[in-house]
């Protein structure tokens, strides 16, 4: 009788559980998937352009103009490939682990503000939920690897976890320096905090003692890097981690093609291997976008206001209309494509790093920077309130 | 759209599911685990087994935490998660070595400590 | 009979929540019994995998966001890719284990079960009472109030943890270590 009466109750603010039952979940779940399929057809064009162009070469330009229908063509021959399945691979754990490694990348972009008002959960332990995602990734791969039964996709996949978690200690180290200035894990509230919505004072450089307002500037003075300096040098840090984390060059070792094929993904062909590809791009902007929420304001403007050319009332709106969701989504968008693009730079300009070299400067370079770097961080806060 | 209000009413399962269930289920997680340690010879998966009942464990904690609103019961769940982790870093650490000496993890063949 | 009714009655009465907590209990039973019978050792690390997941899940609906996340890192993320390395690394078939009699099995589950039957009858009586809604906090399982019982009242302990996993880090170093003479696997 008891259970009657509190099932008829109307149902209040959502609880995580109902969160993850019943609500944003239906619109954010064809959106972040859209995003991420379609941000390979772009990925991929602006890849091939973006080496094209530092090798001087020209790129793909035959399939429609400037080769713009290239990737639209390429997946076509990769829909009518066979999917082959080696024989001695142990077949369901082969089949499975693309999906396993698609999405626990895919799962990330839940707690993503992606806009002022859009953010598929919004989980109070966003960015920790968001570490823990990026830790998963590591047994779909571990799983190719070792159902491939081959060699060189195992070798790969050791590389490749060996590399994963490493490096997971410096970028946690990194993002426990954001999450320190803006005291809190949830992304959308990180978000609000890095810009002239703000419900806080921002002071110039986060220091209270300069006694300089600047909430009422925004843009670039209210983003993370800005109200602790020292979190520029965190962001480069957690750069390079998140290089790492994506597998990507200097840092692909676990594919690196002159040493062991390609790794985890030698025996995979047609759409698994397409899948393989999709979330490495997936995971390359699902970083870019944390590393623009984290350090680099987020949703906000960069433009600040100046006396009375209100730039960053200009450039942004109140959250809850539809210009503030529009500028929302172009600046995050425009900055996380941003560190894609440094992302291919670094890919077509330094050469691939020694396993004993990513080591090193992994533990002995990048996790101790980041402890004094959080030691100064937590230092800095002290100074902020 | 404020996120800070997560999370302010009693969860729906809680509502529903009585404390008793959590109970039949996590006795249940633990009896496989046991049933694991008694028909496995594989050391890895004793192990594995061992874990499994750490968690019927841990699962229980947290729902009589949960229920009764004491965070006590969490926190004791994140000291048997540290515990955990460090006793597979070492107890892995060991199985590897005994697999070095004497090629094999059988556990009916580690019985010289019998005599 | 009367209480299988009521329970019934109860079952038709769930919302979502409700009936996620008998979906994910019912695979995280099948799936920790794989892990139990699984012939091929990295099936059953996998199995084991799947089971954290479904707890994490329990965790959540428990709304206790910040165990359900650590769970994910430290065992799904940690633990298990140890157990995955280990077996990697010692390249496990299938073959390798002979299987204890099946008389050693029986016996096995019988103490099992009954174990089970003796739990359950004693829990039948045990007073564990039910949630109060006057006094009910929804935040107990988040960050924040974790964390303050953690920092002030379990602050050495904590403080512990640390000596404990530095001195797990140097045996796991020293067993791990090879000398000079020791085989190459």
């Amino acid at each position: 009788m008891r259970l009657r009466q509190t099932c008829s109750q109307p149902r209040q603010t959502p609880t995580f559980a109902s969160l993850l039952t019943h609500s944003p979940l239906l619109i954010a779940l064809p959106i972040c998937l859209l995003l991420a399929t379609g941000f390979v057809v772009v990925g991929v064009y602006t890849e091939r352009k973006v080496s094209a162009f530092m090798q001087d070469r020209l790129g793909p330009m035959e399939v429609g103009k400037w080769g713009l229908l290239q990737l639209f063509a390429d997946l076509l021959k990769l829909l009518q490939k066979e999917d082959i399945v080696p024989r001695a691979a142990d077949r369901k754990l082969f089949l499975l682990a693309p999906a396993v490694i698609f999405a626990s990348v895919f799962a990330g972009y839940a707690v993503l503000p992606l806009t002022p008002d859009f953010q598929a959960s919004g989980a109070a332990v966003g960015i920790f939920y968001l570490m823990a995602i990026l830790s998963f990734d590591v047994v779909g791969i571990l799983m190719a690897g070792w159902a491939s039964n081959n060699k060189y996709s195992l070798f790969g996949a050791i590389r490749s976890v060996a590399q994963m978690v490493s490096y997971e200690i410096p970028l946690g180290l990194t993002i426990l320096c954001a999450v320190l200035v803006g005291q809190t894990l949830n992304l959308q509230e990180l978000s609000f905090q890095q810009g002239i919505y703000s419900s806080q004072t921002n002071y110039l450089f986060g220091l209270k003692a300069t006694g300089i307002d600047v909430s009422d500037w925004g843009g670039i003075f209210t983003w993370n890097i800005l109200r602790n300096p020292f979190l520029l040098f965190v962001y480069v840090i957690f750069f390079i981690c998140t290089l790492a984390e994506s597998n990507r060059a200097p840092f692909d070792l676990p594919e690196g093609e002159s040493e062991i094929v390609s790794g985890f993904q030698t025996e995979y062909s047609g759409m698994r291997w397409a899948l393989l590809f999709l979330s490495e791009y997936a995971m390359m902007l699902l970083v870019s976008f944390l590393g623009a929420i984290l350090f680099l304001g987020s949703w906000n403007t960069p433009l600040p206001n100046i006396g009375p050319v209100r730039l960053a009332d200009w450039t942004s709106g109140e959250p809850g209309t539809v210009w503030g969701n529009v500028t929302g989504a172009f600046w995050l968008f425009g900055k996380a494509f941003l560190a894609v693009l440094v992302q291919m730079w670094v890919r077509w300009t330094l050469p691939r790093i020694r396993i004993d070299q990513m080591m090193y400067l992994c533990w002995k370079v990048l996790t101790p920077a980041g402890l004094v770097l959080l030691l100064i961080s937590a230092v800095w806060r002290l100074l902020m309130v | 759209m404020q996120p800070n209000d997560v999370a302010v009413n009693i969860p729906e399962v809680i509502q529903q599911i009585p404390l008793n269930y959590y109970l039949i289920f996590s006795t249940a997680l633990f009896v496989i685990g046991i049933i694991g340690v008694l028909t496995r010879r594989n050391a890895i998966i004793i192990f594995m087994s061992i874990e499994l009942m750490l968690n019927a464990v841990n699962t229980l904690l947290i729902a009589f935490s949960s229920y009764r609103s004491d965070p006590t019961g969490q926190v004791f769940v994140f000291f048997i998660m540290a515990v955990a982790a460090a006793e597979v870093s070492v107890g892995l650490a060991i199985i590897v070595m005994i697999y070095r000496n004497i090629r094999t993890i059988d556990v009916g063949v580690l019985n010289k400590l019998k005599w | 009979m009367n209480q299988f009714n009521t329970f019934l009655a109860s079952f038709k009465n769930l919302t979502t929540a409700g009936y996620l907590f008998y979906g994910l209990g019912l695979i995280t039973l099948i799936s920790a019994i794989s892990v139990v019978t699984a012939k091929n050792p990295i099936h059953s690390v996998l199995a084991l995998i799947f089971t954290f997941f479904c707890l994490t899940g329990h965790y959540m609906l428990l709304n206790a966001q910040f165990l359900a996340i650590v769970n994910i890192i430290v065992y799904a993320g940690a633990i298990m890719v140890l157990f995955l390395f280990a077996i990697m690394f010692l390249n496990l078939k299938e073959e390798d284990e002979e299987a204890k009699t099946n008389v050693t099995k029986m016996a096995a589950v019988i103490v099992g079960g009954v174990l089970m039957v003796l739990l359950l009858s004693i829990f039948n009586y045990a007073p564990v009472g039910t949630y109060n809604p006057a006094s009910f906090d929804a935040k107990t399982g988040l960050v924040e109030r974790l964390g303050i019982v953690l920092y002030s009242d379990y602050i050495l302990p904590f403080e512990l943890a640390s000596i404990l996993f530095l001195v797990a880090m140097v045996g796991a170093v020293m067993l791990g270590k090879r000398e000079a003479g020791d085989p190459h696997f």
